[in-house]
């Protein structure tokens, strides 16, 4: 121990030492104002920063409220507030949005905005996006300028799904002016500005100093990317990063315990780690097979030995942050006699098909032991993610269990299309979500709460638990988004003391 | 010897293009189709064809290889299905840095091997000369990417002396350009440096045992005088063919060691490549790499063949 307590000692000489030659605000003299800047560890780097035409959840991760905003944005609790927009208002039969725009906003090219790029904006989603998603969109059925602080939207239908896409990247404002280059020039209206790009290494933003609102307190902010989660702790242990965005595995978290150097803040993301059940083979055709594996795992001991007890038991597809969340923890108690009853004396030898990530390899080998209490066989195969995993089970459907983290907002309505690798299909299913996008805001509440319960009782699939989100961060980084439930990891109140 | 220049050459084409039809083969058999990844999990049927027939995967096989290869002969190595960026650029700027990370390495392994060798051999009896030998055993039983790990928790994490990973470029910083080389420069140097310690204790105590180093030493040099004048000089033959073939190996160490510091160069895309199954872009660094290892040998091979007057 003596040691260690030498080289921390004689390291701490020299990471002084080399703070003082090699910070990165080389332009800051005693004249001029103090100028800070962090720089966050993440995972992911994107492929181009066109999130228009190129899936990935890094772009928008990145730039959506940072470089890119939208009229309005999801806040920590899940709800839609306003941005761009002041305010809106919403037509009796819920069909015509009218939006008010702030006034003063330019992007940072120079370009006012006004209603006449919300109108380009939008009306681009339909001719030039070529992502998927776009179709959320599809209800819109048209786009006008009031004046230039008025934007109004008709919709083709009544829609909640609208709104909250708006929040999203379908929403994000572009300039009329500065769309040429997406994938490498991003121009926006939000707190920081894309500054450059080192590939496969960091992507720098720097402060916007016309931005419309408070202004940021950072002058910059390095997104550095780890392809190796180790490297990403040792990056933030040696002081190479500020802030780790999202921790990989809870066991690493005890190398940050120590309160005077670190950080450690836990909040809820939209991940539900799924136990998927192919509802179209056998044996989990079978609802009796399916409520068999709901009774015979123990979530609570299967939380805390696989992840060590970060994160939240939820009992089906909605997280605390959705308005329809209720929770579902208790239709199926743990209840490993009541499971071999619904089987019925049958012994069950089944393939689970697993992705090689942490969370469902370690999720996997409680899974497969609780099962074996009451008479289920699960043969664990860990494919290769996301190249064999997206072949093979998502794709061709060929499995009986698996384990994986659906990590989209809102994305219940997966369950509804039968031709998803759940093979689940229940019309009334169906209709209970298309009712809550067409009814209003209370109605949706109503209808997916319904939704949830149907899911949960018919066992569609068992929810394994809500993903934890971990960051750690230096001690005196502040501002830091708790919860991951936007698409964007929102920089607005980042800042150092 | 213009005969053998002319009949290495034809061999150095024809295993270049063999290795392009091998290479291209075993990214076909891997698993895993580039459109449904590059959709992930809200991929529809109709998109994933569409995103193929823009990729070219739905073409036949024979197709897509001559397509490829005849890019390649132009020096075109194709567009990444990910980054939709042109991929002989994306190669340049990562071949430099490996190059710069390989070179290192090789300057620390000959740093460590030349003189632990040598002294291994002439005191090949004492209990230092052993205890060297024995400790590059474990040096060379240890992979480059453990060592990285090792030196990244003493150096950097204990004692926070050098960062752990990273890459600043030179034109930027050439002070932290250094900084971040030093322990992956060591990580691949350790290791190699222990391979290459034997074979020069070996190529040194084979010198010493000829005659005339002997009659050298008869003619009244002392033994040492005599190793340095007569003995190195015809030690290093042997050893210089080794640091050839090292330098592929040490290439392929870089690949991982890359991982370990979070150095952007070719392992790094290589992995990444592999993941995204961004099958032209892998096809195109495992050309250059296997391209690199033959050119490594040819100049090798043409080198011995002038060095030895035996050999010809």
């Amino acid at each position: 121990m003596r040691r260690i307590g030498i080289w921390i000692a004689a390291g701490g000489l020299l990471l002084s030492t080399a703070a003082c030659g090699g910070g990165s605000d080389g332009g800051a003299g005693p004249s001029t104002p103090k100028t800070q800047s962090l720089s966050v560890g993440f995972v992911a780097e994107p492929a181009n920063l066109d999130f228009t035409s190129t899936e990935g959840a890094a772009i928008p991760q990145a730039l959506l409220v940072n470089v890119y905003e939208g009229l309005v944005k999801l806040d920590q609790d899940g709800r839609i507030v306003p941005l761009l927009a002041e305010k809106w208002d919403v037509s009796e039969d819920r069909r015509t949005y009218t939006f008010t725009l702030r006034k003063n906003v330019t992007f940072s090219s120079g370009a006012a905005f006004t209603a006449d790029d919300v109108v380009f904006s939008l009306d681009r989603v339909k001719s030039d996006w070529k992502l998927k998603i776009k179709s959320q969109l599809d209800v819109v059925d048209k786009v006008e300028k009031k004046d230039d602080s008025t934007a109004v939207v008709t919709l083709k239908k009544p829609s909640n799904g609208f709104l909250y896409s708006m929040a999203t990247r379908l929403g994000a404002m572009f300039s009329r002016t500065g769309v040429s280059d997406l994938a490498n020039k991003p121009v926006g209206t939000g707190p920081y500005v894309f500054g450059s790009w080192r590939r496969g290494d960091s992507i720098q933003l720097n402060a916007n100093t016309s931005y419309w609102g408070a202004k940021p307190a950072l002058s910059a902010i390095t997104l550095k990317y780890f392809k190796d989660a180790t490297a990403m702790n040792n990056a933030l242990l040696t002081g190479g990063i500020d802030v780790i965005s999202s921790v990989q595995a809870p066991e690493s978290l005890q190398q940050f315990a120590d309160p005077s150097r670190f950080q450690t803040i836990e909040g809820t993301t939209n991940g539900e780690v799924v136990l998927s059940m192919n509802n179209s083979r056998p044996p989990f055709n079978d609802i009796k097979a399916r409520q068999a594996v709901r009774h015979a795992i123990d979530h609570k001991a299967l939380l805390e030995t696989a992840w060590a007890g970060r994160g939240q038991l939820i009992g089906s597809m909605a997280p605390p942050t959705d308005p329809w969340y209720e929770d579902r923890t208790g239709d199926y108690p743990y209840d490993p006699a009541k499971a071999k009853a619904l089987l019925g004396g049958r012994t069950l030898n089944v393939k689970m098909r697993i992705p090689n990530l942490p969370y469902a390899v370690a999720g996997a080998q409680v899974v497969k032991s609780q099962l074996a209490q009451v008479g289920i066989t699960a043969e664990i195969e860990p494919l290769e993610f996301p190249a064999r995993w997206l072949d093979q089970v998502f794709t061709k459907g060929d499995y009986d269990l698996s384990i994986i983290n659906h990590v989209e907002p809102r994305d219940m309505g997966i369950f509804a299309d039968k031709s998803y690798y759940f093979r689940y299909d229940n019309p009334e299913f169906g209709k209970l979500l298309a009712s809550a996008d067409e009814g209003t805001e209370q109605q949706q509440i109503d209808d997916l709460k319904k939704a949830a319960k149907l899911l949960s009782d018919d066992a569609a699939a068992d929810w394994l638990f809500l993903f934890p989100n971990l960051i750690v961060a230096k001690k005196g980084v502040t501002g830091l988004p708790k919860n991951a439930i936007a698409e964007s990891f929102d920089f607005t109140a980042l800042a150092k003391q | 010897m213009t005969l053998y220049l002319i009949k290495r050459l034809a061999v150095l084409l024809a295993s270049t293009v063999a290795a392009a039809v091998a290479v291209f083969a075993f990214m076909a058999l891997l698993p895993g189709d580039p459109a449904e990844i590059a959709l992930g999990v809200n991929a529809t049927p109709e998109a994933v064809a569409e995103l193929r027939a823009r990729f070219g995967t739905d073409r036949a096989p024979v197709v897509q290889f001559l397509d490829w290869f005849g890019g390649l002969v132009q020096g075109d190595f194709g567009t990444s299905y990910v980054t939709s960026s042109p991929i002989g650029p994306q190669i340049g700027d990562r071949l430099g840095v490996t190059a710069v990370l390989v070179l290192g390495g090789m300057a620390v392994a000959l740093v460590i091997a030349v003189p632990l060798g040598t002294f291994a051999a002439v005191h090949h009896r004492d209990p230092l000369g052993v205890a060297i030998s024995a400790a590059s055993q474990i040096g060379i039983a240890v992979p480059a990417f453990l060592a990285g790990i090792l030196l990244v928790f003493v150096f950097a994490v204990q004692a926070q002396a050098l960062p752990s990973g990273g890459y600043v470029p030179i034109s930027e910083d050439p002070g932290e350009w250094l900084r971040g080389l030093l322990l992956p420069w060591a990580s691949l140097g350790l290791v190699q440096g222990a391979v290459l310690t034997r074979y020069v204790r070996t190529a040194v105590l084979d010198v010493m045992r000829e005659d005339y180093l002997r009659t050298a030493r008869a003619k009244g040099r002392g033994s040492t005088g005599a190793l340095w004048r007569h003995g190195l000089r015809n030690a290093s033959i042997p050893v210089v063919t080794v640091l050839g073939l090292q330098l592929a190996t040490l290439l392929v160490g870089a690949v991982v060691v890359e991982r370990v510091f979070v150095i952007p160069g070719l392992g790094d895309l290589l992995l990444g490549g592999v993941a995204g199954r961004d099958l032209l872009l892998v096809q195109g660094v495992v050309m250059v790499l296997v391209a690199a290892v033959l050119l490594i040998n040819f100049v090798v091979d043409v080198a011995y063949h002038l060095l030895d007057p035996r050999l010809r």
